[in-house]
């Protein structure tokens, strides 16, 4: 049923490793991309027109900053970016450099995210919390964030699943991961069967992440219950 | 003191300006409840926004016990504002807090440790009379409930001043009632001082001392509840208190005659005396009288009789009780 080379990739655990590679680029990777994204979101929401430090031109600029990273398909962003990685890491192969790339490309999709879970946050208790003397800093930490939480991690979970994906795309240029083993093993080497154990495997993680990050959001969220 | 000095306020919209308070001043007393009322739009949100400056004036100033809010620089505002407090409409809770916590934040913000906060947010739970929701989230509570904490919060770091806006208009007839009752309570314990804003005239009446009447970014009338609300002089305020009376000119075409009660008669029906009295038959037309402390306070319309001698007679009777009247056209 099965073709030799799916038997020989199992004996050498090399689906455990793609397994391994892809969660932990595709973790890390979020992490960095939250670690520039988040702020980003942030600024976005805060200096809108109708945000607590409104500054409409520099809003205006970053979002069109933004705006332009999101509008160029992540493949060809991927490409355009690896000698960032160059720069960085010394190198553009490996999965170092991709996690590189990946970080640079999904942070501006992350803080279109975020951004749109602080708009989420009533206007009113923000006004409340002005009337209550809060300063702007305050009203990001003590409002915006708590009051946002929920939403901030059914985005976290979905920003996870794009770059999940990504990081398949990644398997083209020079990474690891279920991606690159679909490509190289399954694609090239006409073996369907391992593209297909490939996707199945994907799937799989992304319903188990998917499942841990809404139960999360569903516990954090004090609003239905 | 609240002083509300020439203030306008405009804004700048895509089609252009937009003036929603044109020069408006007001003084309101330390220890009272004044109540501004007015129609939606007339710019009832943004004087009360004015006040603890949410909404920077345009023009004029607002004074706090004589202290200028436009001319403080922003961090002494903001602690300015911990001496203001405001609770609104749509109560505005943080959601992903405890009613506890709520009620903790402001003195929070105000560099309260955790303990501290919290057995002061106990204290303010009990006042408002909701201690036994404080571990419950505000999807949990009633809007009735709800606004309780909100009250408890907004009082967290004893304000001089609490600014209502539309504070009762999204509960029903009973659960009004009963915030209207605590919030009368929280005047007379504390002495706080409370600006009410609304477009029930209900509410004013139930416990303000002062009014003014707003219409258009204007101050179309002001005085005391017992004076505007019996005796209104601009067109806005009868429209509001008085809309009942308006059909009465479809009813009859003769002339009538507002009676006004304003605690003069106490216990004393002084309608029917009159017409025992001065022996003629009036008609009465439509009767708006609410008793305070034993005392009437209100008006009567009545028809009168063609007879021009027992008109005469009715205005001696009136004039010899020292009751108030005028002829409605
Ligand atoms: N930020 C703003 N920008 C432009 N126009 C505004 C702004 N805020 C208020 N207005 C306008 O000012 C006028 C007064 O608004 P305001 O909210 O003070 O009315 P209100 O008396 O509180 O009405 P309601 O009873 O409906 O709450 C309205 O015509 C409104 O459209
Ligand atoms: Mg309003």
């Amino acid at each position: 049923m099965f073709s030799d080379m799916f038997y020989k990739l199992l004996e050498n655990h090399i689906f455990l490793i793609g397994i391994w590679e892809t969660l932990y680029m595709t973790l890390i990777s979020t992490a960095f991309a939250y670690l520039l994204g988040l702020p980003l979101g942030i600024l976005l929401n805060v200096t809108d027109r109708g945000g607590i430090y409104p500054m409409p031109a520099f809003n205006s600029v970053l979002g069109a900053v933004v705006n332009a990273f999101r509008s160029v398909p992540f493949i060809i962003l991927m490409v355009a970016l690896l000698p960032v990685s160059n720069l960085i890491l010394g190198t553009s192969l490996g999965n170092a450099a991709m996690i590189v790339t990946l970080i640079i490309a999904a942070a501006p999709y992350v803080a279109r995210m975020a951004e749109s879970s602080f708009k989420e946050v009533d206007a009113g208790v923000i006004e409340a919390a002005q009337a209550m003397g809060t300063p702007t800093f305050k009203i990001i930490t003590k409002v915006l964030l708590p009051e946002a939480k929920p939403a901030l991690i059914v985005g976290a979970v979905i920003s996870t699943v794009t770059i999940l994906g990504y990081s398949a795309m990644a398997g083209t240029i020079g990474g690891g991961g279920l991606g690159q083993i679909a490509i190289s093993y399954g694609y090239q080497r006409y073996n369907d069967d391992i593209i297909w154990v490939c996707v199945a495997l994907t799937i799989i993680i992304v319903q188990v992440l998917q499942e841990i990050g809404m139960t999360l959001a569903r516990r954090t969220d004090k609003r239905i219950r | 003191m609240i002083e509300i000095r020439n203030v306008s306020k405009t804004f700048k919209t895509e089609h252009g300006d937009f003036t929603a308070l044109k020069n408006v001043s007001l003084t309101i007393n330390d220890g009272e409840i004044f109540g501004i009322i007015g129609l939606s739009g007339a710019g009832k949100s943004t004087l009360v926004r004015c006040i603890n400056l949410l909404e920077r004036p345009t023009e004029g100033d607002v004074l706090l016990d004589g202290v200028s809010l436009v001319a403080l620089p922003r961090k002494e505002l903001l602690k300015t504002r911990r001496s203001i407090g405001m609770i609104f409409q749509g109560f505005n809770l943080l959601a992903q807090r405890t009613a506890l916590k709520n009620v903790c934040y402001p003195l929070e913000i105000a560099g309260y440790s955790r303990a501290d906060a919290e057995s002061r947010a106990r204290e303010l739970l009990e006042l408002v009379k909701i201690a036994d929701k404080a571990g419950s989230y505000p999807s949990q509570l009633s809007g009735g409930q709800k606004q309780r904490v909100a009250i408890a919060r907004a009082l967290a770091t004893n304000p001089k001043v609490l600014l209502c806006d539309e504070a009762t208009s999204a509960l029903d007839p009973n659960t009004t009632q009963s915030i209207l009752e605590l919030l009368k309570d929280i005047n007379q314990k504390l002495g706080v001082t409370i600006v009410v804003i609304t477009h029930e005239m209900r509410v004013i009446d139930q416990i303000c001392d002062r009014v003014a009447v707003i219409e258009d970014g204007i101050i179309v009338e002001e005085g005391p509840v017992s004076r505007v609300f019996t005796n209104p002089q601009s067109n806005m305020g009868r429209e509001l208190i008085l809309s009942g009376v308006r059909h009465i000119e479809r009813v009859v075409g003769e002339k009538k005659l507002r009676v006004i009660f304003n605690g003069e008669s106490t216990y004393e029906p002084v309608i029917s005396n009159m017409i025992l009295e001065t022996q003629t038959c009036v008609g009465i037309l439509y009767a708006d009288l609410r008793a305070r402390d034993g005392k009437d306070y209100g008006y009567t319309v009545i028809q009168l009789p063609d007879d021009e001698r027992a008109v005469e007679k009715i205005y001696a009777y009136l004039d010899g009780r020292g009751m108030k009247y005028a002829e409605e056209v």
